[in-house]
């Protein structure tokens, strides 16, 4: 099965929700939705379900036109952030439900219930009911019921958002492998970037009821075709720097002038924006940057330490530059003093080039390998 | 401003608790220094929210004393300790605007009214919600309502202690980032005991100077994030702390070698008096655990290569045992067999799952 | 939100609107026709035009009088119903257990008075108030209170009043109580915390949680007061004299009574209209609460 949206729009009272997205999901393919909250990743999925009707646009199931055709008449399964079960029911019958109302034999029943509990590890469990598991059970418990359906079209809402941390890892490690045992076009929403990462598969950010781009997951992160899609597809925050290019040198906000090196070299003058993700920004302090580092085709920017977070293995490093707030996610433990003044250092060759409407500036070919 | 000492803590929700199974909480002998930033991580269940309501007098203890400073408090209601809390949901007055929301502690005690509307102020400028002073509290964004719950907090002056109950639970990964910063810019400012809840380990040791973990009702290490990171007293520290969690394999130990299956690894340490009997892994984190090319150091199968953007994962299997270890950025591997090197002084034994110290390397052994 | 369109959904609703036609349209028809007309009886009718509308309006004329007073009468009853049972059934909402076996049993007790039918509510306060033989009014007679539903307006006003109350503040308390239900309660901690008052708390928080709740009792129990019948028909039958003549009792006493259908006739027709009318201006009213309501909880 393949779905496509064709130019599908949605406004609610003149307020406009989704804004001409157009996308086509390939068959057994798992495609993350990725956003902030209200950016549209569940009023898409309504959409797609059938649950609410595009105001313009075109919905098309393996090419047919459904657009306006009720829930009830495709085939779709949907899991959500709440774990939603029945209480009364056990973990056997909760995942057997669908398959009753569909009025399978028993011995049908029987077995895909049997090899959707295997395959989300839900076996000793069976005999439960959903209350008695943990938060974690519950919910691979909704997902088994999701895929018992062998429905063409599974739509998961943000479906770890209410898990312990630990338990997220777990599941989100082992969804690719379960979406990859089916057939079906898979949909999932969430916020976060690492999920998307971990996920795989194919990723459209969403921003502002738009998509911003729709791609190979990697390929979205590693060539964001616009500067709102490297927004919304990093975390920690995107560090953003406008420029402007005169001849052979950059002139940053805060004053600084510097050579014009690697990407920017090759562009016309013009007001640019440099995106630098926070693990490719090296942070040295002033005396060890003059003292190691002359010379070598970094570009180096003053700034002051704001804030340390030290996770144990790796640092983040929150830097004032001017009125801009810097990110920089540093190996090893850093613990630098509030107001210490460092040398942010950026590798031009691992820069995201973006012109002054937000669009990619195709980048070196080196960037592409970090 | 005072510390929180903890004294021989205990609690069971049931009234007649016999064996330690009816504990949600079993016995804790913590002090929480004054003007400390703290965490207290643990997965669902483990006793950390019932650690918290205690703090907070929801909750009376069924033994044990909690004191700030030196002033018993075991018994005393909410309202009656120095303490503010920030839940998991954003709680604001609805019909208020947030001016109002700041200045409601303040006006329940009494405060007179030209210093309320200068605290207010105050602390609206350190969270930067001057600019919404006067908006309806209920039409924020989720953020900023979190800001208001601490700011309500923050406003009284007495205040000993901030407790944080999984503060960024609805807040999105962008202004998580923002929100923690401010957290810790205010902790440095205004000198106050932070505690901090939460499930997620990025949060507790990205926010605290001690991380206080908790497994089954009791804690299992306390901390700094480097020492949780390098020593985890515990296997389930190891797996907890660290995504993906340290590698935990089952080993067969002779002085200053492992096995592993039929792979030896060389320690830094030896562990010649290990108990018998007891269930004895080895624990390394995959960050020091490296994937190198084939006939490099030990002999793995890599059974997936993960992207997570700033870094690639491995999982491996090492004579069996499912593994991860960190891909260099260079390293591209054919077929799924490759070596794996490890930093031997980041490898730890552990018996039953507790870190077994192991006698130090033989130089200064001697003395 | 739009939803899908299939019009095999009009066959499903075309038994409902066979019913409501022969239920409602037709009746009002037959009412609209009488209101055009007049009747001395034996069936026969005459053409009076939109005389009894005139007459009906205009306060100088005996009909008119009549339907003014027997107006006021429903809004003041309306609004001392409201005034006492949103603040009693608020009250009563708060002091019920929040937890444990007390919770069914308290609902099962709030719960008996609206399952008793109205006929039979009006005879039990019918006896229950009797100043000879009723429990209460031969207390209050006891007590030196000269008391006597049946002959003084005041006293038949207070039975009324005190029956209605018995009757349906556990219909406002059970709504509130929902509405107090839905509070989690890191609400309340956050006020302990914040040191404030019970006072305080009920202001702050309970009382705008229950805005929604508090508006829906307040539409069913105006809505239900201003067409009482059943009980103060049975209990004091409009009296003594027209004291407690409200209109739907007025409007039985002219069809009925007097067989004036023509009068009858309009008269219900303007009285519809007015309960039209109200219930449109709450419909409003809630529905915009509702609608900001759905703005904040924005679905995308």
């Amino acid at each position: 099965m393949t779905l496509e949206l064709d130019h599908v729009s949605l406004s609610v009272r003149g307020a406009p929700f989704i804004k001409d997205v157009s996308l086509r999901l390939e068959r057994g393919s798992l495609n993350v939705l990725l956003g902030a909250t209200l950016a549209g990743k569940t009023s898409l999925m309504r959409l797609m379900a059938g649950l609410d009707a595009p105001t313009t646009g075109r919905v098309r199931m393996e090419g047919r036109d459904v657009t306006g055709v009720s829930v009830k008449k495709r085939s779709v399964a949907m899991v959500y952030q709440q774990f939603i079960n029945y209480p009364s029911l056990t973990v056997y019958e909760n995942i057997a439900s669908p398959l009753r109302v569909a009025g399978l034999r028993k011995a049908e029943i029987e077995e895909r219930v049997l090899s959707a509990a295997k395959l989300l590890k839900l076996d000793p469990y069976l005999q439960r009911t959903p209350l008695a598991l943990s938060g974690g059970q519950q919910q691979r418990t909704a997902i088994a019921r999701a895929l018992v359906k062998r429905a063409d079209l599974v739509l998961l809402d943000e479906p770890l958002a209410n898990l312990d941390y630990k338990l997220r890892e777990e599941l989100r490690e082992e969804l690719p492998r379960i979406f990859a045992s089916t057939g079906a076009v898979f949909v999932y929403a969430t916020t976060e970037p690492t999920e998307a990462l971990l996920l795989g598969g194919h990723t459209a950010t969403l921003l502002e009821g738009a998509v911003t781009q729709f791609g190979p997951t990697a390929e979205v992160y590693r060539r964001p075709a616009n500067l709102p899609t490297a927004r919304v597809f990093s975390d920690p925050p995107l560090n953003a720097l406008r420029v402007t290019k005169q001849a052979h040198t950059v002139l940053m906000e805060n004053g600084t002038v510097l050579p014009a090196s690697g990407a920017l070299a090759q562009v016309p003058n013009g007001v640019y924006t440099i995106g630098v993700r926070a693990h490719h920004l090296g942070v040295e302090d002033v005396a060890t940057a003059e003292r190691t580092l002359a010379g070598n085709g970094l570009i180096r920017l003053g700034a002051t330490i704001a804030v340390t977070e030290v996770t144990g293995s790796e640092s983040f490093l929150h830097m004032d530059m001017g009125a801009e707030r810097l990110t920089a996610l540093v190996p090893g433990v850093r613990r630098l003093e509030p107001g210490a003044p460092v040398e942010v250092l950026i590798d031009p060759r691992r820069i995201l080039l973006f012109d002054a409407e937000g669009q990619a500036i195709a980048p070196a070919r080196d960037a592409a390998a970090a | 401003m005072a510390s929180i000492t903890l004294d021989g803590l205990a609690h069971a929700y049931r009234p007649d608790p016999r064996g330690p199974q009816d504990y949600a909480l079993k016995e804790i002998n913590h002090v929480w220094r004054q003007g400390g930033a703290y965490a207290l991580l643990g997965p669902s269940g483990c006793g950390k929210t019932t650690l918290l309501n205690i703090i907070s007098g929801l909750v009376v203890p069924t033994r044990g004393k909690i004191l700030f400073d030196d002033r018993d408090v075991t018994r005393l209601p909410t309202e009656a300790r120095n303490i503010a809390q920030v839940f998991q949901f954003p709680v604001v007055y609805d019909t208020m605007t947030v001016r109002e929301n700041l200045a409601f502690p303040l006006k329940n005690r009494r405060m007179p009214r030209e210093a309320i509307a200068r605290r207010v102020e105050e602390i609206a400028s350190r969270l930067d919600l001057t600019s919404v002073l006067d908006r309806k509290a209920s039409n924020l964004t989720a953020d900023a309502k979190q800001k208001i719950s601490l700011g309500r907090g923050l406003v009284r002056e007495d205040v000993a202690a901030i407790l944080f109950d999984e503060p960024l639970t609805v807040i999105d990964p962008h202004l998580k980032w923002q929100l923690r910063s401010s957290l810790k810019e205010l902790h440095r400012a205004l000198d106050l005991t932070m505690i901090y809840v939460t499930h997620d380990q990025t949060e507790a040791l990205t926010f605290a100077d001690t991380v206080v973990v908790m497994h089954d009702g009791a804690v299992v290490q306390t901390g700094t994030p480097e020492e949780l990171f390098e020593r985890p007293a515990h296997t389930f520290v190891g797996h907890f702390i660290g995504s993906p969690g340290m590698n935990v394999l089952p080993a067969k130990v002779e002085g200053r070698t492992a096995h592993v299956g039929d792979v030896a690894i060389a320690l830094d340490r030896g562990y010649s008096a290990l108990p018998r009997g007891e269930r004895i892994e080895l624990g390394v984190r995959p960050e020091f655990a490296t994937l190198a090319a084939p006939g490099t150091g030990l002999p793995v199968k890599v059974t997936r290569i993960e992207d997570i953007g700033r870094a690639r994962i491995a999982r491996i299997e090492i004579s069996g045992n499912p593994a991860a270890a960190m891909v260099p950025e260079e390293l591209s591997l054919d077929g799924d067999s490759a070596g794996l090197t490890l930093d031997p002084r980041q490898i730890h034994i552990y018996a039953d799952g507790v870190l077994v110290p192991g006698e130090a390397a033989s130089r200064e052994g001697a003395v | 939100m739009d939803k899908p369109v299939n019009n095999r959904a009009w066959l499903l609703v075309a038994p409902v609107f066979l019913i409501v036609a022969f239920s409602a349209i037709l009746p009002i028809m037959t009412v609209v026709n009488y209101s055009v007309q007049d009747t001395f009886g034996n069936n026969q009718f005459f053409w009076n035009g939109l005389g009894w509308f005139q007459e009906l309006l205009d306060p100088s004329t005996e009909l008119g009088g009549r339907f003014l007073d027997a107006l006021w009468r429903n809004l003041l009853f309306s609004a001392i119903i409201l005034a006492i049972e949103v603040p009693l059934g608020i009250l009563v909402a708060l002091s019920m257990p929040r937890e444990g076996w007390k919770v069914a049993a308290t609902l099962v007790i709030m719960a008996l008075p609206l399952l008793i039918p109205w006929n039979v509510v009006g005879t039990i306060w019918q006896v229950f108030a009797r100043a000879d033989i009723g429990l209460a009014g031969w207390a209050i007679n006891a007590l030196g209170i000269d008391y006597n539903y049946t002959g003084d307006p005041l006293a038949a006003w207070i039975t009324i009043v005190v029956m209605d109350v018995w009757h349906w503040t556990s219909l406002v308390a059970l709504l509130c109580y929902a509405g107090l239900k839905s509070i989690p309660d890191a609400y309340y901690q956050a006020a302990r915390i914040d040191g404030a008052s019970r006072w305080a708390i009920f202001t702050t928080i309970q009382l705008p949680k229950m805005k929604r709740v508090l508006l829906i009792a307040v539409l069913l129990r105006f809505m239900d007061s201003f067409m009482i019948y059943t009980e103060p028909f049975v209990l004091t039958g409009g009296g003594p004299g027209n004291a407690t003549t409200f209109l739907s009792i007025d409007l039985v006493k002219i069809a009925l009574g007097q067989f004036d259908l023509g009068k009858a006739a309009a008269m219900s027709l303007v009285y519809n209209l007015i309960v039209l009318a109200l219930c449109w201006v709450f419909y409003t009213v809630m529905t915009n609460a509702g609608t900001e309501r759905r703005h904040e909880e924005n679905p995308a």
